[in-house]
């Protein structure tokens, strides 16, 4: 029996060892899915955490540092903080979310320091709370997370969800290294499992392979804004660590030693240049301290240095662009102010929700993502917590059915021709290439869009796996769901916006400044969001305010 | 990529099986374990902060294989050098108090 069959009965099979009953289901080990977890136990529910892989090093913030937006109340740094964002945003931000994921992050950012992480004090005697190291800022939350009863299922991706009566009601799936498969019924489920990045060596990112966003869509849930993820990180050409910090007090060249024109941003600089010929780097604009401050602040920064024997504060050295995709895009699940979806007890956080709330058309980069995690998943937690006790304790007898279908439940005989590297390598030759993606054109976008609807038929009929590598199975089919949505929303928007960049429409057109909904599996689509549900009005607006 | 799980070091605690955010490892009994997946590392680097015995090595090298010696990584200074830099010691968190990323906001240069 495949683990896919033993998963499929779930509502079927008898308690066992590994089948859990709770409140609320949380998938996805990061900051967002941490805190989403806490703060419903903290209410007092039971909560399972399930994490493909390790709740401390999951998720993109494990492997690095990460910037936070820290301004207390009522100060000019909010103040600054708030304004920065909406100016950011390209017209498609909410006012009334900036600030409320500033405040939390504030009162979350207090509660870490209450809890014992150690912030660092500046020269001035003040601690700093305006950044966390990504390892130790997860171990303490995994110890909290303990404390709180929270029930951690480690090495444990999620297949498919569970689901009664249209509502979200767990979830099953396998655990990595004892191949035992699992199952957890839960009165509500938070998805936080981060976003996509296409394996494409990003730091820390290879784990984020928008599985959640493939559950979630199998559910009938529906996604914003996946059109701005034409996102990239610089890196040296031969390593992972994609700290696009360091660069700001960078000097660019081509091959012959000449200076990079700079028109834009750095990333556009790069990748314009990329398409040509090799592009290298020198930090060479930092002073001594601050080159301290880095080697002190960002150990990781220079493990590929150190390790290569590089001095990058004198010599120059390659780079290349990696994509961060929707893991430091912006599109994600669409969600109303609750983190709530368009699936009744299906809500999200972090990642793999959109984040146009907070920043709009741009990339969160670290800080505003980090931030947006932070806040998200309590608001998250929260929300599933209230939804669960409105539900009453009746949940606990929901009949369920398994939600997941391609990879799981072929429609046809098994296809040996799909090998799951190859399927992959497809999907990331429409997806990675710059001059696919960074720089979009319709024409390309739309060969892009047929070739991977060929590859999802082919993939609905034949593809089926085995317990060694289903999870792999459900990865690449996720990717490939998640390049579908990318590429229609890509297609629909007919014009330039952040991180949106078509080369047959360099302009912004204002008649588009709108969010676009996207969805579906074998028919994907993407259109405006026109009613006023999908648009909800600004939670609390001072747009004009700020705009005069 | 992972390219070394030092055998004179290694003390067989498994922490790094249950660490690896990719799946890399596999336990042996009573034995080191063994890089059974070595093309899913991510070299994220994570594993060396978790090995309470600073016997496990991440080549910078992110898409190809090298060939690495013990002896040398450990006079060049490599080995568990990501997490003395951190201040993490037998797997255990510390050095967050020395963190100096705020020296780089100091230029108003960059705001989060």
């Amino acid at each position: 029996m495949t683990a896919a069959s033993d998963a499929r009965t779930s509502s079927d099979t008898a308690p066992s060892a590994n089948t859990f009953d709770a409140d609320i289901l949380v998938i996805g080990g990061g900051p967002a899915g941490v805190w989403a977890a806490l703060t419903a136990a903290t209410q007092g529910l039971q909560v399972v955490l399930t994490e493909k892989g390790f709740v401390g090093t999951g998720g993109a913030t494990a492997a690095g540092n990460t910037t936070m937006i820290y301004a207390p109340p009522q100060s000019d740094l909010r103040e600054a903080a708030i304004k920065r964002r909406w100016a950011q945003a390209h017209g498609l931000a909410d006012l009334g979310w900036i600030e409320r994921v500033v405040d939390e992050v504030h009162l979350r950012l207090n509660d870490l320091a209450d809890w014992g992480y150690p912030f660092p004090v500046d020269d001035h005697g003040r601690s700093f709370l305006g950044s966390l190291r990504g390892p130790d800022y997860l171990r303490l939350m995994r110890r909290r997370l303990r404390k709180a009863g929270v029930r951690i299922l480690d090495q444990s991706p999620a297949l498919e969800l569970l689901m009664a009566d249209g509502a979200a009601a767990g979830a099953s799936g396998i655990n990595r290294v004892t191949k035992e498969t699992w199952t957890v019924r839960a009165g509500a489920v938070v998805i936080a499992t981060g976003g996509c990045a296409f394996l494409s060596n990003a730091l820390g990112t290879n784990g984020l392979t928008g599985d959640g966003l493939l559950l979630a869509a199998e559910a009938g849930a529906v996604f914003s804004g996946m059109e701005f993820t034409a996102q990239y990180g610089i890196a040296p050409a031969f390593a992972s660590v994609t700290k696009g910090i360091m660069y700001f007090w960078a000097t660019f060249t081509d091959e012959a030693g000449n200076e990079l024109p700079r028109t834009g941003d750095r990333q556009s600089a790069i990748a314009r240049h990329l398409l040509s010929g090799p592009a290298y780097a020198v930090i060479d604009k930092a002073s001594l301290r601050l080159q301290e401050g880095m080697r002190r602040g960002q150990p990781n920064m220079f493990l590929p240095f150190d390790r290569r024997g590089i001095d990058p504060f004198t010599q120059r050295f390659p780079v290349t662009l990696r994509s961060e995709g929707t893991v430091r895009g912006v599109g994600g699940l669409s969600i109303d102010r609750h983190c709530a979806t368009n699936v009744p007890g299906l809500f999200a956080a972090g990642d793999a929700a959109s984040r146009e709330h907070l920043v709009g058309a741009t990339s969160g980069g670290g800080g505003p993502n980090a931030s947006w995690a932070m806040a998200t998943g309590n608001f998250a937690g929260k929300a599933a917590a209230a939804f669960v006790t409105e539900l009453g304790p009746s949940h606990r007898h929901r009949r369920t059915q398994a939600a997941g279908g391609i990879g799981l439940r072929p429609d046809g005989a098994r296809d040996h021709a799909l090998n799951l590297s190859e399927l992959t390598e497809a999907v990331q030759n429409e997806m990675l290439p710059l001059d696919r993606n960074y720089f979009r054109t319709g024409p390309g976008l739309e060969a892009s869009r047929e070739r991977l609807n060929d590859l999802w038929r082919a993939a609905r009929r034949g593809l089926t796996s085995s317990a060694q590598d289903i999870a792999k199975t459900r990865e690449t089919v996720a990717m490939l769901a998640t390049a579908r949505w990318i590429l229609a929303a890509a297609i629909e928007r007919r014009e330039s916006r952040g991180l949106h960049r078509r080369l047959d429409f360099p302009q912004t057109d204002p008649a588009q400044q709108r969010n676009l909904l996207a969805g579906g599996l074998d028919r994907v689509w993407a259109r405006p969001a026109v009613t006023h549900a999908e648009t909800p009005a600004p939670i609390h607006s001072r747009e004009e305010a700020l705009a005069s | 990529m992972i390219e070394l799980v030092s055998q004179s070091r290694c003390i067989s605690c498994h922490a790094c099986v249950l660490a690896c955010p990719q799946n890399v490892f596999d336990s042996v009994p009573h034995a080191p374990p063994v890089i059974a997946r070595p093309d899913a590392c991510q070299t994220c680097f994570l594993c060396e902060l978790y090995c309470p015995a600073d016997a496990l090595y991440v080549s910078p090298l992110a898409h190809e294989h090298e060939v690495v010696d013990e002896q040398q990584l450990i006079a060049a200074g490599l080995l568990g050098s990501y997490a003395r830099a951190m201040g993490w010691k037998r797997g255990h968190p510390g050095g967050t108090e020395n963190d100096l990323t705020y020296r780089m906001f100091e230029e108003g240069l960059i705001q989060p």
